[in-house]
């Protein structure tokens, strides 16, 4: 029992960077009807950013997570403009391996930059861990789950509530009629590329103390990502948020019961069960196919 | 006229083909042209599915993999000879692509990229952690060269010619199959999937039929493979090897057959030349894919071929 | 309901559409709209804007089920027969936004159309026996002569989607006639076409119909329906408001209403 907590408490931890990764491809989605390949290395380049103003320059923590969060949203911004926007033929084989290539691109960029070893950050902060009915909560697992959920909430609000975003949701729901009545579409699209690229920043730099930070994290990661946000519903805010946390806690008690091998295969079986019977993701009430 | 220059085609081809073995003696340039031949024959099958049926697969190194594999095990666990082991291995790819198709196929765009994805990823982990069979990451070595009789296929030259036969035989049978009824139905598919319907081809089991057949070709590229390098490990066949074959045909351009020996060639020799920017592989190799599909999304023959009639009627 | 009995089991009723209800999600595409085609005859399907025509179309060429209702095609029911198969029992269609090949010719198009009425498979493609060769140069003869029909034969080479609007509704004709119908529907062929080549259209099915092939003729263009049809059905919001000679329906005055807005 005992043991079984401890995974689930260890899933929600990596649940949360999965979750925050989902609302990345989500959002994008959302407004481009476009699945990002590269959402990966976006993640990496958050951790390997944090790696090199704090770990590297000591530069204080909270500049130094704006600064990489901030800068990798330059990223998105300059991959949207560069490669996305300059697309003639928006066909999804197309994009899909623009995306690819872009992948490789700041996969091999990082491995100039940083080389091909593993880097590894303290936690945020050095309190104890947390002792949850016996389980034991690193500290850095509560600020994960505490900037995911802040993040998510934040990001339901600005959906919700500002103007950008409900502007946002008008390109996602009709990009036609949100031009007719005044949305600079191809502004939001930029908007949702740049804070998709800052999400995946997000994730990066909160992952960056509990895991070895290389060039080649990200391709795994945005995967998983993006079997998050398929279990919960491509699209859906909270569905991202719920699916992220779901595939974290059955992964963690899948490696209890399995070898650490086969943990990887857990989240693209679920993929598939998930595209087969359910495309809708398992919170929508009926599967409603996006295309 | 319209047929003359394909004949021509088959005449110099083979000759090329010929040539090439005889006047070749570098054993490294034998060996880059035969993975051009095998990668052709993964160019060709996928080629058939994604270039003509329109349908992508993000997963075919599974396929390839399969191939491999199955031909590794059968030879060296229960000792059975290659050329038994071959039927074998190209009926388990068939078998798996005709399970995997059946659900995998009913998704569109992104969706369907992602679940082929997803297969290609479980059976790569398949291969890594059921090593009491397959020996796990660490690789299957051991895999016997192939023999016919008093011919050794384990010279480079003969391997070579060995390769470029079945590809010639492959791409005959591409070209005949795309200019048929059949081709025709699947062509149809790629355009438009509800007038192929009102035409009355059953679009869900021709999408199923040619995945099978796109898995057959990806799993004798396999076979070849493995009794080539003697030695297969999961790495060969992963992720970046499916995105690999899907841009040698997208690159060679879609629904052209020589595009996909093109792209082939192309994609086997670029890591080969980036190798003298040692650092820069990675980087170079991502801005190539970039730069070609947002300027040349038809690819690169047809997107030169585009220029070239562009130009030819701007002098006029 | 006892008429309709005896209707379809007159043997010169093509088809006999019975009752056929159909809804997406809330709304009610179609409610028990029942009428039948007879044997060689046009029949025109009018309606204003979302009256269900289409929706009619996809039923009755089995793209979707209806939800109750039968659909009777030679007094054999149809209704939930996948598409593919609809095709073969002797009904072809086209399409109301163009859904031509675009990657292929002119020429190749119609022989998809071929299709259904062609045998060859993947080991027939791959061996080129005679038996397939044969079969080949019977789909390429037939669909010149059909090219040649609907007088498409000079662009026979070229790519589908480079000849103007009015010819390749004319090929979407020729790519349905490749499939031998017994009935053809056809599904708003007028659209974007200009007086002239509207006109050129009326004289098509015509000849059309001198083949012995009964249609069913979705338009808004008013005059070429009521001058080519033989019995006219009118839809509106799902429902059959009226069905008679184009000369009774130009007077009705449901149909006026449904027309101008009018309600009552």
């Amino acid at each position: 029992m005992q043991e079984i907590l401890q995974y689930v408490v260890s899933g929600l931890t990596i649940g949360a960077i999965y979750a925050v990764i989902a609302v990345g491809f989500s959002m994008l989605f959302n407004s481009t009807e476009l699945i990002n390949f590269a959402q990966g290395e976006f993640v990496m380049l958050g951790a390997m950013g944090l790696v090199t103003l704090w770990g590297v320059f000591h530069i204080p923590l909270v500049l130094a997570l704006l600064l990489t969060v901030a800068g990798v949203s330059v990223i998105g911004f300059l991959f949207e403009r560069l490669a996305i926007r300059t697309v003639r033929n928006p066909h999804p084989i197309v994009l899909i391996i623009i995306t690819v290539g872009a992948s490789i691109f700041f996969r091999g960029l990082s491995m100039l930059i940083w080389g091909k070893d593993a880097y590894s950050l303290p936690p945020f902060t050095d309190t104890p861990p947390l002792d949850v009915f016996g389980a034991k909560l690193l500290s850095q697992s509560i600020w994960i789950l505490c900037i995911s959920l802040v993040l998510v909430a934040g990001l339901y609000f600005f959906y919700k509530k500002t103007l950008t975003g409900k502007a946002m949701q008008a390109c996602a729901i009709n990009k036609k009629a949100a031009c007719l009545t005044g949305i600079p579409a191809e502004r939001m699209v930029l908007l949702a590329f740049i804070l998709s690229a800052a999400m995946g920043a997000v994730a990066g730099v909160i992952i960056s103390p509990i895991t070895m930070c290389s060039y080649d994290m990200g391709t795994m990661l945005g995967l998983k990502g993006f079997c998050a946000a398929m279990l919960g519903g491509l699209g859906s805010l909270w569905g991202s948020l719920i699916g992220g946390f779901l595939l974290g806690v059955l992964e963690s008690l899948g490696v209890g019961l399995f070898t650490s091998g086969v943990k990887d295969a857990i989240a693209f079986i679920i993929l598939l069960l998930i595209l087969y019977f359910r495309p809708g993701g398992i919170i929508s009430a009926k599967s409603v196919r996006r295309f | 006229m319209a047929i003359a220059p394909h004949r021509i085609i088959y005449l110099i081809f083979p000759s090329i083909i010929i040539l090439a073995g005889l006047f070749v003696q570098n054993s490294y340039y034998l060996q880059v042209l035969t993975f051009i031949g095998i990668n052709t024959l993964l160019a060709l099958g996928l080629n058939l599915l994604m270039g003509y049926a329109g349908q992508i697969s993000l997963g075919h190194a599974a396929f390839y993999g399969i191939g491999a594999y199955t031909t590794a095990v059968l030879t060296v666990h229960y000792g059975l000879s290659p050329w038994a082991a071959l039927p074998c291995a190209l009926a388990v790819s068939a078998l798996v692509a005709l399970i995997v198709g059946f659900p995998t196929l009913k998704l569109t765009g992104y969706y369907l990229g992602m679940g082929t994805l997803g297969f290609g990823m479980i059976v790569h982990i398949v291969f890594r952690e059921w090593s009491d069979l397959t020996g796990g990451a660490s690789g299957f070595i051991g895999i016997p060269p192939l023999d016919l009789g008093p011919i050794s296929f384990s010279s480079g030259r003969n391997y070579f010619y060995l390769v470029w036969a079945i590809v010639m035989m492959c791409l005959v049978v591409s070209n005949r199959l795309i200019n048929s009824r059949v081709g025709r139905a699947l062509r149809s598919i790629h355009d438009s999937e509800i007038a192929a319907g009102a035409m009355g081809i059953n679009t869900m089991s021709l999408k199923i039929r040619v995945f099978v057949l796109s898995a057959v070709f990806s799993a004798l590229a396999g076979f070849l493979y493995a009794h080539f390098v003697m030695f297969i490990s999961p790495g060969s066949f992963d992720f970046l090897v499916s995105i690999r074959i899907v841009t040698m045909v997208v690159i060679g351009g879609m629904a052209s057959i020589w595009g996909a020996l093109f792209g082939a060639t192309l994609l086997t020799l670029l890591p080969e030349w980036l190798h003298a920017f040692s650092e820069f592989e990675m980087v170079v190799y991502g801005l190539i894919l970039m730069v070609v599909m947002i300027l040349l999304p038809q690819g690169l023959t047809r997107g030169v071929l585009d220029i070239y009639e562009k130009s030819k009627t701007r002098n006029r | 309901m006892k008429n309709r009995k005896q209707e379809t089991a007159d043997t010169s009723d093509l088809l006999a559409v019975q009752s056929l209800s159909k809804a997406f999600g809330g709304l009610q595409a179609l409610y028990d709209v029942s009428f039948t085609v007879e044997r060689g005859t046009i029949y025109g399907l009018i309606g204003p804007n979302g009256a269900g025509k289409t929706t009619l179309f996809n039923l009755i060429t089995g793209v979707f089920s209806p939800d109750e209702g039968r659909i009777l095609f030679e007094n054999k029911e149809i209704q939930g027969i996948p598409i593919y198969d609809v095709v073969k029992t002797g009904i072809a269609r086209t399409f109301q936004n163009v859904e031509l090949f675009g990657g292929m010719t002119v020429l190749e198009n119609v022989m998809v159309g071929c299709h259904v009425r062609s045998r060859s498979g993947f080991l027939g493609a791959v061996s080129r026996l005679p038996r397939v060769m044969k079969e080949e140069r019977r789909i390429k003869q037939k669909s010149l002569e059909l090219l040649d029909f609907v007088g498409l034969m000079p662009y026979s080479d070229q790519k589908s989607t480079d000849i103007p609007l009015g010819r390749q509704r004319m090929l979407e004709i020729a790519r349905a006639l490749a499939a031998v119908p017994d009935l053809l529907l056809l599904d708003e062929p007028a659209a974007g076409l200009n007086a002239v080549e509207t006109r050129s259209l009326g004289e098509l099915i015509a000849k059309i119909k001198e083949k012995g092939i009964t249609m069913i003729l979705v338009e808004h263009d008013m005059s070429l329906t009521m001058k080519v049809s033989d019995m006219v059905v009118v839809l509106d919001q799902g429902q059959k408001i009226a069905e008679g000679v184009p000369k009774d329906i130009q007077s009705d005055e449901t149909v006026m209403a449904a027309y101008l807005g009018k309600s009552g």
